[in-house]
């Protein structure tokens, strides 16, 4: 089985770094935060450029709304806070004021998944993706590490409209290296395979690679889809999953309702009917603790993973 | 001055004119038209005196922005945009009715002129003062934002949030008005949440306040000059006003937060308007 070290840094520093990188060559690129802005990685980027980060205070609407204003007036907007309290608290803010309008704001939440841990519910945000993926045209990534992230976040820069971005608050392990190619609305191919496909976003991607590694001792091919662009789903992808391998699995530290279980499982009801089984958070609230721990405890092991295919063959 | 202030007069008078004639025969039902008129003597200051903006040129970058935080007093806000020339008068009649440019509340860019998507109350002064730093980045100066939002607006927690932000940030080209006409949607503001001392509460934020009668054209025009020249601190604004203000049975009469005339009550709202019309002329009002 796969090993995958864990990184040194964070998804959320990799955010900061390559907001910073992309506000070098774009003045437009402004950075915001609500008493977050180093906790998104923009420490260096605010102390090189004062003018150029914004810290509202620990008031999530009005960073929001500011955001808002200053990308009705040309700014490109990068921000956010932890996931709760950009998904839920700051919600209306991002749906009426940032998507209706169709703004260039790229709100983050870190924290997201159960990435906030040992910070308990109040921090930990399953909740996100299900949420940010219903506002109309707003696109909804979760990157699996460093790498992603920076890729994404320059991907996000050439970008109109709305983004949400999930992060973590502690290091992830590294899945890609600095060639990670990322295409708004399109899934990669991570490993192909005939039985059954995983698709997965996010933090737990080396655990579908690891799920898949455990299914080949046992003689199951399993395709592996990185999925980290829940929004747009790559619908194509997710068809040709289902059609070609006959049973699909998705992964994710999320809620198994509305997330990218939730996504995949639309497009096959509608397009493309196979056995599916979400991996995810089923309807409960967690607990704190190591993010590891965690996952393995509320079924999202690599273990459930294995299970989990292995049932939606025999349902094929 | 006089002149100047006889004009405005006669164009509030028109945007008034303008409400009633939607209320009474709009295609998209009733209008939240006691708010629009309490409104309606300030935003016509506002477009037809005080801001610097272009029909015909409406989103250019640099120009006075207008929020319209209390976005259920829309009718106000396409009424001045229609008579300032955004786009034809009779589109008035299609506000909230499908297909309409004239949405149920204000919508960025939809209808030309409007500068920001508004209605969910509390948030005009925080995406103004977005705009209002956006505007001192870019170097823009003599330019303001113009909020306004209602009295029971500010019971909302983000109108805080922003009052706290606005002097931290420098935004002197912020301009809030409160247009206090002491009614929200289920009766008397004073008897729901009451708000004062609300200058005191504004000024201990650090912002400047004034207040003014925002039904008397010749302080509206003072106040907000003074507003556009001032600078140092963001300024608010509290604008004395009567909910229903122009139309005798509407005033004071919270029925009117929203709803439709019958051909009675048009004619008798006309009547009026023209009466008053007649008043400005002769130099009795």
């Amino acid at each position: 089985m796969r090993q995958f070290e864990v990184e040194k840094k964070t998804t959320r520093d990799a955010f900061g770094a390559a907001v910073y990188e992309l506000a070098k060559e774009d003045p437009a690129i402004l950075g915001i935060g609500a008493d977050t802005t180093s906790n998104l990685g923009m420490k260096q980027m605010a102390a090189d450029m004062p003018d150029r980060v914004i810290n509202m205070g620990i008031a999530e609407q009005n960073m929001m709304a500011v955001a808002a204003g200053l990308a009705a007036s040309g700014y490109r907007v990068f921000g956010g806070s932890f996931a709760p309290f950009v998904a839920m608290r700051a919600l209306e803010q991002f749906r009426t004021f940032i998507a209706y309008p169709h703004l260039n704001v790229v709100m983050a939440g870190g924290m997201g998944g159960l990435s906030a841990a040992n910070e308990g519910v109040t921090h930990q945000c399953p909740e996100d993706i299900s949420i940010m993926r219903s506002i109309s045209g707003n696109v909804v990534v979760y990157p699996a590490d460093t790498a992603s992230t920076k890729a994404v976040v320059r991907a996000l820069g050439k970008h109109e409209g709305p983004a949400y971005v999930r992060l973590g608050k502690f290091a992830f392990r590294k899945v890609f290296d600095e060639d990670y190619k990322f295409e708004i609305g399109k899934a990669n191919l991570l490993q192909d395979g005939k039985d059954v496909t995983l698709i997965a976003c996010g933090a737990v991607i080396y655990r579908a690679l690891q799920a898949a590694d455990m299914l080949t001792e046992e003689g199951i091919s399993a395709r592996v889809l990185d999925m980290s662009c829940i929004k747009p789903l790559d619908e194509d992808a997710v068809i040709k999953a289902a059609s070609e391998t006959g049973c699909i699995v998705t992964v994710e530290d999320s809620t198994i309702l509305g997330a990218l279980g939730g996504a995949v499982a639309e497009v096959l009801a509608e397009k493309m009917p196979a056995p599916m089984c979400r991996v995810g958070i089923r309807d409960t609230f967690t607990e704190s603790g190591d993010l590891d721990g965690l996952m393995d405890k509320y079924g999202i092991g690599v273990k459930d993973i294995v299970e989990a295919a292995k049932c939606v063959i025999r349902r094929k | 001055m006089e002149k100047e202030l006889k004009r405005l007069k006669k164009m509030a008078v028109q945007v008034r004119r303008d409400i009633i004639e939607a209320t009474s025969h709009g295609a998209g039902g009733g209008i939240h038209v006691a708010p629009a008129l309490s409104a309606a003597d300030a935003v016509t200051a506002l477009y037809f005196k005080i801001m610097n903006v272009d029909p015909e040129d409406p989103y250019k970058n640099d120009r006075d922005r207008f929020i319209l935080s209390k976005g259920h007093a829309y009718a106000v806000l396409y009424s001045a945009l229609a008579e300032k020339g955004y786009f034809p008068r009779e589109e008035l009649l299609t506000m909230r009715a499908i297909n309409s440019r004239l949405q149920g509340h204000p919508s960025y860019k939809k209808a030309p002129g409007v500068d920001m998507t508004s209605g969910s109350l509390g948030n005009g002064p925080a995406v103004g003062l977005g705009i209002a730093m956006a505007m001192k980045k870019q170097g823009i100066k003599h330019r303001k934002v113009y909020v306004m939002t209602g009295d029971g607006e500010c019971q909302e927690g983000l109108i805080w949030e922003t009052a706290m932000a606005a002097p931290r940030f420098g935004a002197d080209n912020l301009v809030v008005i409160v247009d206090h006409n002491h009614y929200q949607s289920c009766g008397a503001l004073d008897d729901i949440m009451p708000l004062y001392p609300l200058d005191e509460k504004w000024k201990a934020f650090g912002w400047h306040v004034m207040e003014m009668n925002g039904h008397d054209m010749a302080d509206i025009v003072s106040k907000l000059s003074i507003a556009k020249e001032f600078s140092g601190k963001p300024v608010l604004i509290i604008s004395h006003t009567v909910k229903g203000k122009g139309i005798s049975f509407m005033e004071h009469n919270n029925a009117w937060h929203n709803g439709r005339c019958s051909e009675e009550q048009y004619q008798i709202a006309m009547k009026e308007l023209d009466g008053q019309e007649q008043a400005i002329e002769e130099g009795r009002m």
